[in-house]
């Protein structure tokens, strides 16, 4: 098992914000919006070094998707920032309509994305972005793992063009990849490689499958764990590549089992390659208030929760 | 008023006639009160490049935000040269550029956004006009929006945007025919004082009184972009009769979503005569 360690931990927000103020510096096309999160979304940075270039829209989400269709319109690159329950949510029509089957040039960038939120609980604790987001025709979705990841991520997505659902959370956690770490969107990214079971987690769930890897090695069991940053589009080679040498799958992600990371997995196992699946994900259900750890632990999304299902997955073959 | 404008008005009411005909489907009603509006706008008061990019930088942009009025909005663009006029013919019908409700989709010149689910195109235009001061570029953006559409709640949040941020070279029309699918807008959800509604938010408002009378839209529309760079966005109340130009189609919501049958089209035709030929 290739061990990874790390210095630091932050959160993945930051990584955004960070990416946003490089790109206020190298990518003059580039404009921001807020709906009133500008302290949660780390967008100060470019504000005070770009502040013709972002827009306080207020609390008024709707009215915010609607602005940055109409600025790619004069060729800008809008980036817009609110909690992902707020981004997703609260404006499904306006994103559908004027932005993904207008097919606008926007980046939905969301933090406070899923469970670890924490103490606010459910009503903004989002677990179906992903399956909204993923359903919109066009739209790519991706989920980094960390800060770098979530920086690079926020760099690569401007050189893309098309609607992009940018996903990331508000816990501090372990900073794993290289800062260097290039960003192909819609490539896995292969982390360990192993023999007896194939973990694909996104998000912060891709820390614990580390985790759960090294503990599953002490017991003998050889995970492949391989991180999907893009759901959307899904690296279907690498994944039928792992488990045609493994036999089996486990699918991590910090979102609701419908609609999420695991069913887009199984999809393509369904239809190329069947192969047993077991689903680290919420069990269908809401949130609740607690701490990030707690509620991690609490509703089957830690290291512990994969290791189970793991072992279970290899009941099956 | 000249001759080309004056011989536009009963031929595009013919195209929108007999788009909606053709299919038994679609909104002429509004489109219909419209006419006047569109052609003014596309022949006179906008400033346009010849051809189509999305960016539009360099020339005036127009939003239709009530999106089911999508007739005459075709109609104009055809006629004003971004698309074969023959294409009329597809209005509605599988493997077409004009769909139901407009869309970019499909790549009809002329639309830079899809509109139908309603409420949205305010934020839109703003959008676009925020990103025509980013550009230095100092052409205006048009918009259009129905009145009983401004039930929907987006459009206040624009409203209250636009207003805050001085969004000064925007100028959004309401379609004020008092008239919506279940009945009029008094009776479904009154709009209560709309002037003063748009006037409390921070909106520079301006009424045309005859909405059908392309004279009166000309000056109204004049004065409108003769407001425009003072610090406020502008609002045209444009009081039109849904149904214009057909007698029996008038005064009334009857004809908002449904069209005329074969007798029906025989009549409104011959109110409309063939002036520049029809597609």
């Amino acid at each position: 098992m290739k061990k990874y360690t790390y210095t630091e931990q932050k959160d993945t927000r930051s990584g955004f914000g960070a990416g946003l103020t490089e790109l206020g510096r190298t990518n003059p096309k580039v404009v921001a919006l807020c709906a009133d999160l500008v302290g949660s979304l780390k967008m100060q940075g470019f504000i005070d070094e770009n502040p013709d270039r972002f827009f306080q829209i207020g609390i008024a989400e709707a009215n915010m998707m609607g602005i940055a269709a109409g600025l790619t319109i004069g060729d800008k690159i809008p980036f817009t920032g609110t909690f992902a329950n707020f981004s997703t949510g609260r404006v499904y029509d306006q994103i559908r309509q004027s932005i993904a089957y207008s097919g606008k040039n926007v980046k939905i960038c969301a933090s406070h994305a899923g469970i670890t939120l924490g103490e606010d609980g459910a009503t903004h604790q989002i677990l179906e972005d992903i399956g909204m987001m993923k359903m919109l025709p066009g739209m790519v979705v991706i989920n980094p793992c960390d800060y770098n990841q979530t920086k690079a991520a926020t760099l690569a997505i401007a050189d893309y063009e098309g609607p992009v659902y940018l996903r990331f959370g508000r816990p501090v956690i372990p900073v794993f990849t290289p800062s260097d770490a290039p960003f192909h969107i819609g490539k896995a990214v292969m982390l360990n490689e192993g023999t007896d079971v194939t973990i694909v987690a996104t998000g912060h769930l891709v820390w614990e499958a580390l985790l759960a890897g090294e503990a599953l090695e002490k017991i003998g069991i050889s995970a492949e764990i391989i991180n999907i940053h893009t759901i959307k589009p899904l690296d279907k080679e690498a994944i039928i590549a792992s488990v045609q040498k493994t036999g089996c799958v486990v699918s991590c992600e910090e979102h609701n089992c419908l609609g999420g990371l695991g069913e887009s997995i199984a999809r393509v196992l369904a239809l190329e390659h069947p192969t047993p699946q077991e689903f680290v994900a919420t069990q269908d259900t809401f949130g609740e208030s607690g701490t990030p750890k707690q509620l991690m632990e609490k509703y089957g999304l830690d290291s512990i929760a994969i290791i189970k299902a793991v072992q279970k997955v290899l009941e099956r073959i | 008023m000249n001759d080309t404008l004056q011989a536009l008005i009963p031929q595009t009411r013919r195209d929108i006639l007999r788009m909606v005909h053709k299919v038994n489907s679609g909104h002429p009603g509004a489109s219909l009160g419209c006419t006047e509006f569109f052609i003014a706008l596309y022949h006179k008061i906008m400033h346009l490049k010849p051809g189509f990019d999305m960016n539009g930088i360099g020339e005036d942009l127009f939003f239709l935000s009530n999106g089911h009025i999508s007739p005459i909005f075709y109609s104009t663009l055809a006629r004003r040269g971004y698309f074969p006029v023959a294409e009329l013919s597809t209005f509605r019908l599988l493997n077409s550029r004009l769909q139901g409700h407009p869309g970019t989709h499909e790549g009809l010149p002329g639309i830079r956004v899809a509109s139908g689910s309603l409420g949205q195109g305010m934020s839109v235009a703003i959008g676009a006009a925020l990103s025509k001061k980013l550009n230095k570029d100092d052409r205006l953006v048009f918009s259009l929006h129905g009145d009983g559409e401004l039930q929907e709640g987006q459009n206040w949040e624009a409203i209250m945007y636009a207003a805050g941020n001085q969004v000064d070279n925007l100028i959004a029309t309401i379609d004020y025919n008092g008239q919506q699918i279940d009945g009029a807008t008094d009776t479904v959800l009154p709009l209560g004082d709309l002037k003063g509604k748009f006037e409390a938010f921070g909106w520079e408002v301006l009424t045309i009184k005859e909405g059908n009378n392309i004279d009166a839209i000309l000056h109204g529309l004049e004065r409108a972009k003769a407001k425009t760079g003072n610090g406020k966005p502008i609002c045209v109340l444009l009081h039109t009769v849904m149904g214009h130009g057909v007698d029996f189609m008038m005064h009334t919501h009857a004809w908002h979503g449904k069209a005329p049958n074969n007798e029906q089209l025989k009549i409104a035709l011959n109110q409309n005569p063939e002036t520049l030929g029809d597609y």
